[in-house]
């Protein structure tokens, strides 16, 4: 039986295989691994680009103090991005499978319609969860729009929930049964993570700086896109900087809402705010990435 | 004769979503074949369509062309020969002109095929479409192969960059990824490769294999798993029995919606006399493969039904915490609508309502507590079970029955088919919910337009009405929508109407004109308003009631043709004429006594029974008098005659024999 790291390290061994750059994980707080750049920018504009990265996800309100055996307020997904998608797709993303020891003639697959929306990203796509035996065990994407552009080529995005499967691959009901490596449990490598985090993010996050940080955030996403608009190098320019900011607020708009401190007349502003810095950010990006702006600079 | 080709065509696409491929597939029934029937079947991976008897060519048509009169002389017939591009021996001459007889020939149906088929398969109409290749085509997911045949010929087109041919493709894991297939052995050959091309067959494969594991029949589980299966086969797993201890209810929903299982019920110990089912610790899933010899299937699902059991065993054991009552301020921070505020606003005004409708403090209570379960985990995770979950917490928290039964049900009826709230109390916290989101959503224009409802409007007007008149709620539908409907952006009380209308109409079977003719009349309560249908319904094909109806109609349009205003003149039975005039104001004295203190139908039949009077009255009988005061006293006459018979049902919007030959 695998060892959590050895199924993820045959996991990017079969995406290394097949011409994917392995990413490491983004060092920006994110909610999901399509928030990192390395999904939500590269899947904008004309070039193709095949990437495959491990990223922990911070959901605070999901936390649940270690004491739920399935959920977790960080828990870890296989990011998959290939674009364009190629034909045989699925056919590759089942190899996948095979590859971390998974018999497919043995088991029961299914490709159940879960269409994917982020509104604070302007971003949507169609797809499926993939059922094995009867567990979500990935999320399957053709994306259509990002930062509310539609996309030149359409990626596939493969989103494996890593904790999940293993805990299916080796028959244990708890998350934090999981053997990491031999020897060490799940628990005992991030147990405390989950408690302390709970505390932190639904207890004590001292609520008012959270919105002063979220404003700080603001401003200075907001300052860096309209410097872009009057920049006359605009190929030299930091929009990669810009989107940590808009990241940043991201989270702080997450922990703030765990924490119950935003109330049902700001919540839509909110978003909306955080939605505004993402598609200003991918418009920029997009501007940049414009084959006449790159011949041009 | 030749009896024609047979034609196959297979789209191959990624998996379609179960609910739409119906939908698809009834499109495809309308497919041109030149003259064939179009046989369509469909799996998540393939729409087909076959036909037998598909023509060759289409037939040689032949086109008659006018050419010059044959008094412009031969060089006029030589040069229109040429512009036709034949030779002058082709013309003739017909009558004083010439005259060219033309046969465009038929083209191979195969080239015709070639170029509708694309155009046809890219003209389905789905609920939400994708791109993904870059001819920018847009279906339902991607197109991976496409079979299309007409005899022994390939049918040559490209659909988003997939050329047609004749390899189809077996199950994702059993069959072959490339099988040559022609018309004939195509249904055999997708068999052999683990596909089962006939969702009937599919269903019933289903039916039969669920029903012998014991699994309790659900029609819309076997619907969805018929489309996304293309070889099902049915297993069945067990869990512990002590999950048993959460409701069945949280254990249904966790099995049926979640991981599409059947429930297994297994019959009650008929001691003290209770009868019944009671859920048993199994579970029957559909898979989509040939079997599971080694049991890994079995086991992997019920490990999942284990982790969503524990899941709500731990959500029922958390929400237990913070009783109900402890959250309606919570409510304050769960959006009921970004323009009309929180769920806090909303049960306020709900609870006011009840008030207004007389709701007891049981209701009122219930009113009060109904949305605190949509903080509660339980509700976050299996949103389907909200109002169940609030009901079944109430009652763990001591809240008296009648609160937390008007609690459980008062999301009730969430459709045509389901029942309304079981108690009164229940149905009024209902009525009043349903009553707010109506008055609320119309207030700030949020008004259902065609096919577009995002707030399900017209179930919760559906739901009201059906409250209503099953509930036999004695509120007259017009005291329940004051005094906020003047102030809407749309018309709740039109929109109501029609949902009355509906519900009579396509729920109760009656008559659309009959639904007409009493909500003409007057509304008042909805049980009222049964009442009269039924009676309506029932004296309708008595010999006097249609012709009676002609002639209300006709009083009403010859007062609409004078003008009439009632005010004008007072009725003088002085200055009737004796004979046909007074024999019907003497009949409908008579009849006016009858009907009155009657149950509907007998005033209904008292009514009809004037008719032969009436018939006699226009036979003999001038309206239009010369004298004005006779003639104004006729109108005042029939204008009586109208009101009094028209607060059953307005007569005069019954459709007759008349109307229909118009």
């Amino acid at each position: 039986m695998d060892t959590f790291q050895q199924t993820l390290f045959k996991l990017k061994r079969y995406w290394d295989e097949r011409g994917a750059i392995i990413q490491e994980p983004y060092d920006v707080e994110v909610g999901a691994g399509t928030m990192c750049p390395e999904t939500f920018l590269r899947v904008l504009g004309p070039n193709p680009y095949k990437v495959a990265y491990v990223q922990p996800s911070r959901r605070p309100a999901d936390g649940r103090y270690g004491e739920n055996p399935n959920r977790l307020y960080k828990h870890q997904q296989l990011q998959v991005i290939l674009k364009p998608s190629p034909d045989d797709i699925l056919d590759q993303y089942l190899g996948s499978l095979e590859a971390i020891g998974i018999d497919l003639t043995k088991h029961d697959i299914k490709f159940e319609e879960d269409n994917w929306e982020a509104p604070t990203l302007g971003a949507w796509g169609v797809g499926w969860q993939v059922m094995l035996d009867g567990l979500e065990i990935t999320q399957f994407t053709y994306f259509q729009q990002c930062g509310g552009i539609d996309l030149d080529l359409v990626p596939a995005e493969i989103t494996y929930g890593l904790e999940r499967l293993v805990a299916f691959l080796q028959g244990v009901e708890s998350v934090y049964g999981i053997e990491w490596t031999k020897g060490v449990k799940y628990a005992q490598v991030r147990l405390a993570d989950e408690l302390q985090f709970s505390v932190y993010n639904f207890e004590m996050a001292n609520v008012d700086r959270l919105w002063r940080l979220f404003a700080e955030y603001e401003a200075e996403c907001k300052e860096l896109l309209a410097k872009y608009e009057d920049s006359d190098d605009k190929s030299r320019f930091p929009v990669l900087a810009t989107y940590d900011q808009v990241l940043k607020c991201s989270h702080l708009f997450n922990l703030l809402d765990a924490r119950g401190a935003i109330s049902v007349t700001e919540r839509v502003g909110i978003i909306k705010r955080v939605r505004d810095l993402a598609v200003g950010t991918a418009k920029a990006w997009v501007d940049q990435q414009t084959p006449a702006r790159q011949e041009a600079a | 004769m030749s009896a024609g080709l047979d034609f196959l065509l297979e789209i191959g696409t990624e998996e379609i979503p179960d609910w739409m491929i119906p939908g698809a597939v009834a499109q495809l029934q309308k497919l041109e074949l030149f003259g064939a029937v179009p046989h369509v079947d469909a799996t998540p991976r393939r729409l087909v369509v076959q036909a037998s008897g598909v023509a060759e060519r289409t037939p040689d048509q032949t086109q008659i062309v006018k050419g010059p009169p044959l008094t412009a002389g031969e060089k006029a017939a030589a040069g229109f020969a040429r512009k036709q591009g034949v030779e002058l021996s082709a013309m003739a001459k017909a009558g004083d002109y010439w005259e060219l007889t033309k046969v465009i020939p038929g083209r191979p149906v195969r080239d015709l095929l070639a170029e509708s088929l694309p155009v046809a398969v890219l003209a389905l109409q789905w609920p939400k479409t994708m791109y993904w290749e870059p001819t920018g085509a847009r279906f339902i997911r991607p197109i991976r192969w496409i079979v299309a045949l007409l005899g022994d010929e390939v049918i040559p087109f490209e659909i988003a960059g997939v050329k047609s041919g004749n390899i189809t493709r077996g199950h994702r894991r059993l069959g072959s990824s490339a099988i040559p297939v022609t018309v004939a052995n195509y249904e055999s050959e997708l068999r052999r490769n683990f596909v089962i091309l006939s969702s009937v067959e599919r269903r019933r494969k289903i039916e039969m294999e669920t029903a012998a594991l014991g699994a309790k029949p659900d029609a819309g589980l076997l619907e969805t798993l018929t489309f996304i299966t293309e070889y099902p086969t049915a297993i069945r797993g067990d869990f512990d029995p002590a999950y048993l201890e959460l409701p069945p209810e949280v254990l249904t929903t966790v099995m049926r919606h979640h991981q599409k299982y059947f429930s297994v019920e297994s019959e009650l110990s008929s001691e003290g006399g209770i009868q019944g089912r009671r859920l048993a610790p199994h579970f029957v899933a559909v898979m989509n493969t040939s079997g599971d010899p080694e049991g890994l299937v079995k086991k992997g699902n019920e490990r999942v039904l284990k982790a969503r059991f524990n899941d709500a065993r731990f959500f029922w054991n958390v929400d237990q915490h913070k009783k109900l009552a402890d959250r309606v301020e919570d409510l304050s921070h769960v959006t009921f609508h970004a323009k009309l505020g929180s769920y806090l606003e909303k049960t306020k005004r709900v609870v006011e309502l009840v008030k207004k409708l007389k709701g007891d403090e049981n209701a009122q209570r219930a009113a009060l507590l109904s949305k605190t379960d949509l903080p509660t985990d339980m509700v976050k995770e299996f949103t389907d079970l909200q109002g169940i979950v609030g009901g079944l917490y109430a009652q763990a928290q001591g809240e008296p029955e009648a609160v937390w039964r008007a609690i459980y049900d008062h999301y009730k009826p969430l459709s045509m088919e389901d029942s309304i709230p079981a108690t009164l109390d229940g149905q009024i916290v209902a009525l009043a919910d349903k009553l707010d989101t109506l008055q609320q959503c119309f207030r700030i224009g949020l008004v259902p337009t065609g096919s577009k409802d995002p707030f399900a409007l017209r179930r919760a007007a559906q739901g009201v009405v059906k409250i209503l008149v099953e509930g036999k709620l004695y509120y007259e539908l017009d005291d329940l929508l004051q005094p906020e409907s003047a102030a809407g952006g749309g018309d709740l009380r039109a929109f109501l109407i029609e949902r009355v209308q509906h519900y009579f109409r396509e729920v109760r079977g009656f008559q659309y004109d009959e639904v007409n003719a009493v909500l003409a009349s007057r509304t008042g309560t909805l049980a009222d308003v049964e009442a009269r249908l039924r009676a309506l319904a029932a004296v309708r094909p008595t010999e006097n009631f249609e012709p009676l109806a002609a002639s209300f109609k006709r009083i009403r349009n010859i007062l609409k043709q004078a003008a009439f205003d009632p005010e004008s003149w007072l009725f003088d039975v002085q200055l009737l004429e004796a004979g046909p005039e007074r024999n019907l104001y003497d009949d409908f004295v008579r009849v006016k006594n009858e009907a009155s203190g009657k149950t509907y139908a007998q005033a209904l039949e008292a009514i009809a029974s004037i008719r032969p009077n009436v018939d006699i009255f226009f036979d003999k009988v001038l309206v239009n008098a010369k004298d004005e005061n006779v003639r104004s006293n006729r109108l005042a006459f029939l204008h009586a005659i109208l009101t009094e018979f028209s607060t059953i049902a307005d007569f005069s919007a019954i459709v007759t024999a008349g109307d229909l030959n118009k």
